[in-house]
Parts: structure tokens; C-alpha cells; sequence
């Protein structure tokens, strides 16, 4: 085993994910504390001009195939153990996404790895890699001492820098040896289902109110929406608020849905699991009203409130409203 | 259609975790199980892929909790059969222990679809549905939201969610796992007195599993997000508070 670090590489529509480019920046530091190299594994189809923009990496393993144009998890897990195979590294990491995910496991079970998810902390010091990892809806923090072996972490999105990750160089391109005919595939891609139209784009508004299972019922629904539509944003939400129908799926704020950076992102009744917090982190102020004063929501808020959103949402509304009216008077 | 569905018991968020005192694990003590969100919604799919095409449903958990309720409550909702699996000695719930102990028991039977969640609250070594697939050589597809099955029954059309909205129509070969995000339609509830019924009429099975040889990832230390960490916490009486909020928007710009 080397001491290198290998990201597998994650693009969409023929661009880089920001996703790679944040585990490159991390991987990086972690490949110089641990004395070894920055490899990149990219797995595509005419995806060989995308490794220019990897300058990060010493290293770019290239598997370019007409039979990887479209993630298909099996066959992605047969060529990424290819490339572990000829790079040995200790440490791989993948985005928690829906495609790092689904290989993460694979390539656990396949190739008697151990692996980590959820990870939101990445540190490597006296030759030993530290992993924490945010559990129970961010309301635990598990650190792991990775062991001596090739293992494999699934980071997520948004927790580190992007910009770090994104340096020029000019990383040696080497084509992964893979087989002529690479092993059928059980999955066939059928195609891309794009996302359901004609509702408000919820990353374009400055302002959002994002309700969350602390609202109880779909019924509360309108209330924020009125205080949305009074500051000129919109409403959205997290997982559970759209599994239960209160909101369309356009609304959805975190994993499988919207990353939004609005001016004001207002977070009623949503505990700040980091499947929602990966989709809103980044906005530049967040307000967090929720009852539990531990919730993890409070971590990534500028400021909180440990309260009812619903006893809140109709006094901030009054609020607005005779504000507005103080003003026209 | 035989369908298998695990379904894993996690400690509830509603009643307050906490650390026992070796600091790697949660005080069991303070723990309330129940069944995984996400497993619930891969239970609901399986009982409406039955609907549609017909088949079994069999439910598969292990001893942890309140589990007899869930796994009643399954056959309530119209699973065929529950099945919970006992082992010997402490059990650890790292899901490269359960998906040992899971592919042990589904390899005594014979199914064409394996329906989990695609992921839990208690996930730290990734998920059960992929480990799962990985240790029986089956296909997996995880983040899945539609399942259909093809009219031959040989193949599955599933809808597996992407980023930003996005979504894959993927054709899976069966037999094949696959990891749930949601059902169609959210999970059915079951009235009280048909589990009071069922609890009286119907059998959950229990069946020996033996513990795998898994070396698990050693958690150093568990720690608890600070109270208010990062937030500036804005205090007085609701009314109060309310003010505060708008005139930290005023402040921006942000309102009026």
C-alpha cells in the first residue's frame, strides 16, 4: 500500500461536480501530510479533456469508454477496483452522492475494505488519518483512526473548500488498463429524467423559508408561504417536508434536490441533518428556529432561536407587515 | 415476485441520545428503536410492487428493541411473512455485521428483489443495501424513488435520484437490491386494533443466524454538537424575538 490518496472523480452533463473539486483540495493536503501522491480516478465517456482541470493531482488514471458514458453502479465499481488495484492507496475518497454512495458500499463488500460515510471532518497527522463523521441527523459526531489499510471514505458535499481543489498543474494522464470487454452489465441507463418544470426556481430567489418537519403538518404549509411571498422569496423545504407532500419536489433543499445560496435562508422546524445542510450551508445569512437547543441546525446558523416556528412564523409575519406599513405611512 | 425487505431498528431522535460512559458508543439505556424511515418506505414499495404484479413480501430483521411491534405491524400492512433473526452473544449493528448476518439468511431462500433503505441514522460504514449486493454478487442501485417491474419479470425499471432535482431511469436485471429513498407513495399506516389482530393470529418467525467475523471500524470517541455552537442565539419572549429577526434583515437590507 502507498501513502497516496485517490478521489474518484464525479461529473454530470460533461462538467466536473463542485464535489470533486472540494474532495481534491482535501485530498491534496492530506496526500502531502501523509508523504504520498494526489491520484485521481475519472471514469467517462470524452471525459479525457476534463483531466486539464485537475491540476490538483499528480495523477490522473483515465478510463474513457463508450460503456461508462452513464453511471451504472456495477460496472463503475469493477473499473474503480481496477484503478485501486494499480494504485494502492490509502486513503479513496468519494463525494456522499448518490453516485459515491452506491460505490462506496460496493467497493466495500467486493473488496473487503473498510469504509466510512457521512465524513465532515478529514485530518491526517503522525502518519495516522482522522475521520469524523457527523451520524443521527448531525446530532452525533463519530471519530474513527482509519487502520492501516486501503480505506475508503464518502465525504459530504459542501464541507470542504472548493476553491482549494481547484489549482492549475498538469498531472501526468496515465489510461487505466481495463479489459477488452468489460464484464456485462446487469443495469442498463435508460435515460435522464430531468427535473419536474413550471414551479419557482428556488435557486434564483434572495430570500427562502425552508420548513422542515418541526411545521407537523402540510397544513402549516401556507403560513410560510405567506411570510415568504411578504419578504419577495419563496418557500422550500427539507426530505421529510416533500416525502410527505407538503411541498413539490421543486422545493426540495439538500441531497437529491436544490444547493441554494440566498441572502436569507430561514429555517423553520428543520433539525440540520447533512443531507439537508450540504444544500443550504453556503447561503450568507441563516436563521434557525427549532425547539431542540441541541439540534445541529445551530452549527451552520448565523443565528438561532429555540422556539415553536409555529408560534413564530405568524408574529414574524405581523412583524413585516407593520414594518411595511410603517413605512408607506 | 419475491420480494425481501430488511428492515433495521435505529434509536428514535425524539428522545434525547446519549454517550455512555467509555465515550465510543450510545447509552443503551437511553435508547428507544424504531424502524428506519427509509426501510419503511422500502417496506411500503414492496407491498405495492405486490399490488401491481403480485408475489410475496418477506420481512427480515433482527432482534433490537421494539422489533416484534414493527415486524407485526409489516404483516398488518400486508407482508406475507416476518422473519426475525436471533444470534448469540452482544450484537453489534455496523451494517457490515448486519449485511453478513442479512446475506446468510436471504441465501436460505430465494428472492427477486431486495428492498432495503438506502440508508439509516446509525449509518457510519455505508449502507446495507450496497454491502449487501456486494457480498451476494447482485446488481445494486441505491437512491431509488419508482421501482416497476417489466411484464417478463426478468428486469426492473427504477428511477434512482441525482443531484439538483435529476434523475436516472436505470434497467436493473433481476434478481437485484436495491437501496430505497422513497416509496411512490408514502408509507400506509395501520389502524390499532388490525395490529391488535394480527398480533393475535399471526406468527413472527425466528430463526438462528450465526455472528460473522467482521472487523469493524473502531470509533475513537462520540461527541455531541455544542449547544448553540456557531449561532449567535437570540433570546427575550416570542414577540421579542420576532423583532430581532426583522431587524437583523433591516440591518441588510432585507426586508422593508
Amino acid at each position: 500500500m502507498s501513502q497516496d490518496v485517490l478521489v474518484v472523480a464525479e461529473h454530470f452533463r460533461g462538467r466536473l461536480n463542485d464535489v470533486t473539486f472540494e474532495l481534491l483540495g482535501k485530498g491534496r493536503e492530506i496526500a502531502q501530510a501523509l508523504g504520498g501522491k494526489l491520484a485521481v480516478a475519472l471514469l467517462g465517456h470524452e471525459v479525457r479533456s476534463m483531466a486539464s482541470e485537475l491540476g490538483a493531482a499528480h495523477l490522473v488514471y483515465v478510463a474513457d469508454r463508450a460503456e461508462l458514458r452513464e453511471f451504472i453502479p456495477d460496472r463503475y465499481g469493477a473499473v474503480v477496483q481496477i484503478a485501486l488495484k494499480e494504485a494502492a492507496p490509502r486513503l479513496v475518497l468519494l463525494g456522499s452522492t448518490s453516485m459515491g454512495l452506491d460505490l462506496l458500499s460496493l467497493l466495500s463488500a467486493r473488496g473487503g475494505l473498510p469504509c466510512l460515510d457521512n465524513c465532515t471532518r478529514l485530518d491526517a497527522r503522525d502518519g495516522r488519518v482522522m475521520v469524523t463523521s457527523q451520524i443521527y441527523g448531525g446530532k452525533i459526531f463519530a471519530e474513527v483512526v482509519l487502520p492501516d489499510q486501503t480505506t475508503l471514505v464518502a465525504v459530504v458535499p459542501g464541507t470542504f473548500a472548493r476553491e482549494a481543489g481547484q489549482i492549475a498543474g498538469a498531472p501526468e494522464v496515465r489510461e487505466l488498463a481495463l479489459p477488452t470487454l468489460l464484464p456485462e452489465a446487469r443495469t442498463t441507463f435508460r435515460k435522464l429524467i430531468e427535473p419536474p418544470p413550471g414551479d419557482v426556481d428556488i435557486t434564483k430567489a434572495p430570500i427562502l423559508v425552508a420548513v422542515g418537519r418541526g411545521i407537523q403538518n402540510g397544513e402549516n404549509v401556507p403560513q410560510a408561504q405567506e411570510l415568504a411571498e411578504l419578504l419577495g422569496g419563496a418557500v422550500c423545504g427539507s426530505r421529510p417536508a416533500i416525502d410527505q407532500g407538503w411541498l413539490p419536489k421543486t422545493r426540495q433543499v439538500g441531497k437529491s434536490g436544490m444547493t441554494v445560496r440566498p441572502k436569507l435562508y430561514l429555517a423553520l422546524g428543520i433539525s440540520g441533518a447533512p443531507e439537508h445542510v450540504e444544500g443550504m450551508k453556503q447561503s450568507e445569512m441563516i436563521v434557525a428556529v427549532n425547539t431542540d437547543p441541541k439540534a445541529p441546525v445551530f452549527g451552520v446558523a448565523h443565528y438561532g432561536v429555540v422556539a415553536d416556528a409555529l408560534d413564530l412564523i405568524p408574529l414574524l409575519t405581523e412583524e413585516v407587515r407593520r414594518r411595511a406599513l410603517e413605512k408607506a405611512g | 415476485m419475491n420480494i425481501a425487505v430488511l428492515a433495521k431498528q435505529v434509536p428514535d431522535l425524539v428522545e434525547g441520545l446519549e454517550i455512555d460512559a467509555s465515550g465510543k458508543a450510545l447509552d443503551p439505556d437511553s435508547l428507544r428503536y424504531i424502524l428506519s424511515e427509509t426501510d419503511d418506505h422500502a417496506l411500503e414499495e414492496a407491498l405495492l410492487i405486490k399490488e401491481r404484479v403480485g408475489g410475496r413480501v418477506e420481512v427480515f430483521s433482527l432482534e433490537v428493541g421494539e422489533v416484534r411491534e414493527a415486524l407485526y405491524a409489516a404483516l398488518a400492512k400486508g407482508a406475507d411473512r416476518a422473519v426475525l433473526a436471533q444470534t448469540e452473544g452482544e450484537v453489534r449493528l455496523d451494517n457490515h455485521t448486519l449485511a453478513r448476518i442479512f446475506a446468510d439468511l436471504l441465501g436460505r431462500g430465494s428472492y427477486d428483489l431486495v428492498l432495503t433503505g438506502v440508508r439509516a441514522i446509525d449509518d457510519l460504514d455505508g449502507s446495507l443495501g450496497g454491502l449487501l449486493a456486494g457480498y451476494l454478487g447482485l446488481p445494486y442501485v441505491g437512491l431509488v424513488r419508482k421501482v416497476e417491474i417489466a411484464s417478463d419479470s426478468a428486469t426492473a425499471i427504477v428511477e434512482k435520484e441525482y443531484p439538483g432535482s435529476y434523475a436516472a431511469e436505470l434497467e436493473v436485471r433481476l434478481p437485484a437490491v436495491l437501496g430505497i429513498q422513497a416509496a411512490e407513495q408514502p408509507p400506509r399506516y395501520v389502524p390499532v386494533s388490525r395490529l391488535r389482530q394480527v398480533m393475535k393470529t399471526a406468527k413472527v418467525e425466528v430463526q438462528d443466524a450465526s455472528l460473522p467475523e467482521v472487523l469493524p471500524v473502531a470509533v475513537e470517541r462520540l461527541s455531541q454538537p455544542e449547544e448553540g455552537a456557531g449561532a449567535a442565539m437570540l433570546s427575550g419572549n416570542p414577540e421579542e424575538i420576532a423583532r430581532q429577526i426583522v431587524d437583523l434583515l433591516s440591518e441588510r437590507r432585507l426586508v422593508g
